[in-house]
């Protein structure tokens, strides 16, 4: 005998343009099922037109992240048994445009992140037969910042996203904090043109969702914070 | 932009509404599609990267975990010829020696590029290039110590190498088409004209002319129930590359990790070893004392992969089941925090099992396809598998067979290879460039694309996919995996003729045009198939042992009549084998010992 989970699922149809819900009751036998599992479960089972998006199955790719009673999570790393519920409320992530069910548009994570010149700027090519010297410690300065997925989820629960569509997002901001204190950077002041104002980070209200959230345990709002730090000292 | 119309009855009389045109097309937005991609895009190229997934940093390159293998020697002493020795020893002598020289060569300059892009590479106290062990990495041609080769950040290497080419390819303006899923090349003969795919997002068919067109989807490991590779994984630049005529090379060599988390198989990497992890049974004993007593636990894959499976047979697993322990425990909370943060996350999350107080159960895990697209040594496809050029047709990565893993592969070599050729074929389309053109799209240029389409769209069986699916795994599983022989392979190959005639037989009810993973599910197990059948005809054909084709009906390496790569063809009339002899430059063959 196994749990009993009663699932009640957002469903959104692109071709009628509708929405509803549909109810799902899975019985788990497996202990170490997912939500992936059990998503897949239905799909094969029970209703193959439930759409959802997954690819690795391993919690590195950020593909399969929605909403479960409220929260944004990861359905393939997240263990059935670890949820505190038998009753599932799912959604796609919040605030993204939806495609379908609970497949929603990245792309709009995507444009986030280019606008932070989310790459390193090097004025003068360094020498092309050795590495460039990086201390150990400016190293660890990149640790907790350069593991983002892109999944999504801390931009799902950000309440400023939500209000603000042009906010840049905890996700795009982790990411140009990676940059920002990358001892091998020279982008400091043209990244700050971008990022210094009220749609940058000036725009977080320290709600710290995002830190809530992140399947990676990184901490977006820290982040945050640590480029107002920099901006007000000058760093750059 | 949606095609209703591609779907109806009718489908062949429908045009293409959606044309591109692009100087070069890549499929594929790993490592290999994405230094492609690079290279051709800081030449002036107008070049174009394609991904079935929602964005480039989905693709499975981002799971590598362990590292990316080269010679630095700046932590201590080693040289790119000591590593192709590695190479080509641990290919089983079945590599092509001069694209192991170009692997090895060109490992230093990649590394140092890929520092140069941003890369945020662990560090040693001298602020350089940090560097582990590997299995198969040793020192003096064979002869001395495990060696310092594989550059790492943390155990996210392939995460960080990704996402590192995906921000050069954003400052460089490398144009992205996401959810977009690659299903026929436009061919006649030899020559390439570009590309077909599916819009997952809307539906409907667009085609893509490209001057030179890139394949570099990745593998199959979603062929095996235990695998550590992503759902995507599905052999779809196989299957397009069969259908255009060209042969598949050497793909009865598909490697099994030795340690994949029991029972799923998600990767333990093999970093866990190589910073000093312990293999146990359920007696208590580091068992590899009796299959590679100098090498122990870094040992390469296929002769790891058949102790630990050789240990579960004869009843040592742990309490006598069927996985067995990797011990990292005395490695210590710092070490493991630092170095293999990830594999915590993932034992925990997925197996409830802090390795800091607990050994990891493990079990091998289909992984890699050593086989796949044949090349020359600069990622042009041969047509006939040998020297013909398929002109305007590239590959690159783990959907290629340069070949540089042979029958087997050592590890940090493959993000080195999806790195180094991908880098190669994007330089080679650049200088190819002036003498390609762009062909001109035929009327039925979308026929093969819309035949596929269609044979799931308009099934009206009872067989659902996922039991298929089912069938296809399991068998590959007990038949195909670290042990063949001839028996179990003869069953395969009854499963698969059965499993073709079910596929006409499948049940789809989802009749979306948005974003319709039935459809592209089906779509991708008969891509499935087809490279099953491949591996499995092709263990079958090869009458000996080597590497990751492991025969107990004839367990002998037989260099007399097996030092040579496979090439399959298929047809709708069926298939043939032919062949193609190793290329040896500096390393003469020999028996391979531990």
């Amino acid at each position: 005998m196994g749990n009993l989970y009663k699932l009640t699922i957002f469903r959104y149809d692109p071709d009628s343009n509708k929405t509803s819900t549909s109810k799902y009751e899975v019985e788990v036998t497996e202990s170490h099922w997912t939500l992936l599992d059990v998503f897949k479960y239905i799909k094969n089972n029970l209703d193959d037109t439930l759409t959802f998006r997954y690819s690795c199955g391993q919690g590195i790719c950020g593909s399969c992240a929605v909403t479960v009673n409220g929260k944004s999570i990861l359905a393939c790393e997240t263990q059935m048994k670890f949820l505190d519920s038998f009753d599932l409320v799912i959604e796609p992530l919040r605030g993204f445009p939806v495609i379908r069910d609970l497949v929603v548009d990245h792309s709009l994570l995507d444009e986030k992140v280019r606008r932070v010149m989310p790459w390193l700027v090097c004025k003068k090519d360094p020498e092309s037969d050795k590495e460039r010297f990086q201390s150990v410690d400016d190293r660890a300065k990149l640790d907790g910042l350069y593991e983002c997925i892109i999944c999504g989820s801390c931009v799902a629960a950000c309440p400023t996203f939500w209000k603000n569509k042009t906010f840049l997002g905890p996700q795009a901001l982790l990411y140009a904090c990676r940059f920002m204190l990358d001892s091998r950077d020279e982008g400091k002041n043209e990244r700050f043109e971008i990022l210094a104002d009220k749609d940058g980070i000036y725009g977080c209200h320290t709600i710290f969702n995002c830190m809530e959230v992140c399947p990676k345990e990184l901490n977006p709002g820290k982040a945050i914070l640590e480029l107002r730090k920099m901006f007000m000292n000058e760093e750059f | 932009m949606k095609d209703p119309k591609v779907l109806t009855e009718k489908v062949v009389d429908v045009p293409l509404r959606n044309i591109h045109k692009h100087d070069v097309v890549i499929i594929g937005t790993g490592l290999a599609g994405l230094w492609a991609a690079i290279k051709c895009k800081s030449a002036g190229l107008d070049t174009a990267c394609m991904t079935k997934l929602s964005m480039p940093q989905r693709s499975h390159s981002t799971a590598a975990q362990g590292g990316i293998a080269a010679s630095l020697g700046s932590l201590e002493e080693d040289y790119w010829e000591w590593h192709m020795f590695d190479t080509v020893k641990g290919s089983d002598f079945l590599a092509d020696q001069d694209a192991a020289e170009i692997l090895t060569r060109d490992a230093i300059t990649i590394v140092r590029e890929y520092e140069h892009m941003g890369a945020p590479f662990s560090r040693t106290p001298d602020g350089l290039i940090a560097q582990r062990k590997f299995g198969g990495h040793v020192k003096d041609f064979g002869r001395g110590g495990p060696v310092l080769r594989a550059c790492y950040a943390a155990d996210r290497t392939g995460h960080v190498l990704l996402h590192t080419l995906w921000q050069k390819a954003l400052e460089l303006g490398v144009r992205f088409y996401t959810e977009m899923f690659a299903i026929s090349l436009i061919s006649d003969g030899p020559k390439c004209a570009g590309v077909v795919t599916w819009d997952t997002k809307n539906g409907g068919l667009h085609a893509f002319k490209a001057k030179a067109t890139l394949i570099a989807t990745g593998g199959y490991g979603r062929a095996w129930k235990i695998t550590a590779t992503s759902y995507s994984y599905t052999a779809d630049g196989q299957y397009m590359a069969l259908r255009a005529g060209v042969p598949l090379e050497d793909m009865e060599f598909f490697q099994f990790h030795p340690t994949g988390l029991f029972d799923r198989g998600i990767l333990m990497t093999e970093g866990c070893r190589g910073e000093g992890g312990y293999l146990i049974n359920d007696l208590g004993e580091r068992f590899m004392k009796n299959y590679a007593p100098e090498k122990m636990e870094l040992a390469p894959r296929d002769i790891v992969s058949r102790a630990i499976t050789s240990e579960i047979e004869a009843g040592r697993g742990i309490n006598g089941g069927p996985y067995i322990y990797l011990d990292i425990r005395h490695l210590g909370a710092e070490i493991i925090n630092t170095r293999l943060p990830q594999i915590r996350e993932i034992s925990i999350k997925f197996a409830g099992v802090d390795p800091i107080h607990e050994p990891i159960p493990i079990v091998p895990t289909a992984h890699y396809s050593m086989g796949g697209i044949p090349t020359d040594v600069d990622g042009r496809v041969l047509f006939d598998g040998k020297s013909q050029i398929f002109s305007g047709l590239y590959a690159a990565g783990e959907c290629a067979c340069v070949s540089v893993h042979g029958a087997n592969r050592l590890g940090c070599n493959s993000t080195l290879d999806a790195s180094v050729f991908g880098r190669r074929c994007g330089l080679t389309i650049v200088k190819d460039f002036a003498n390609l053109e762009h062909l001109p799209l035929e009327e039925d240029s979308a026929k093969m694309a819309k035949e596929e389409i269609e044979f799931i769209w308009n099934q009206k069986g009872s067989i659902r996919p996922e039991e298929i699916r089912n069938e296809l795994q399991t068998g590959m599983q007990n038949y195909v995996a670290v042990f063949r022989e001839e028996k179990g392979l003869l069953k395969m190959i009854s499963i698969i003729e059965d499993m073709h005639k079910k596929m006409k037989e499948m049940l789809i009810s989802d009749k979306s045009l948005a974003y319709n993973t039935t459809l592209m599910e089906a779509m991708e197990l008969r891509h499935l198939i087809a490279a099953a059948e491949a591996v499995t005809y092709g263990a079958l054909n090869r009458t000996e042992s080597r590497g990751a084709q492991a025969r107990r009906d004839y367990p002998k390496r037989d260099d007399e009549n097996w030092l040579k790569h496979t090439l399959y063809f298929r047809d709708e009339s069926g298939f043939r084998f032919d062949y193609k002899d190793v290329r040896l430059t500096r390393f003469v063959p020999e028996e391979r010992k531990y």
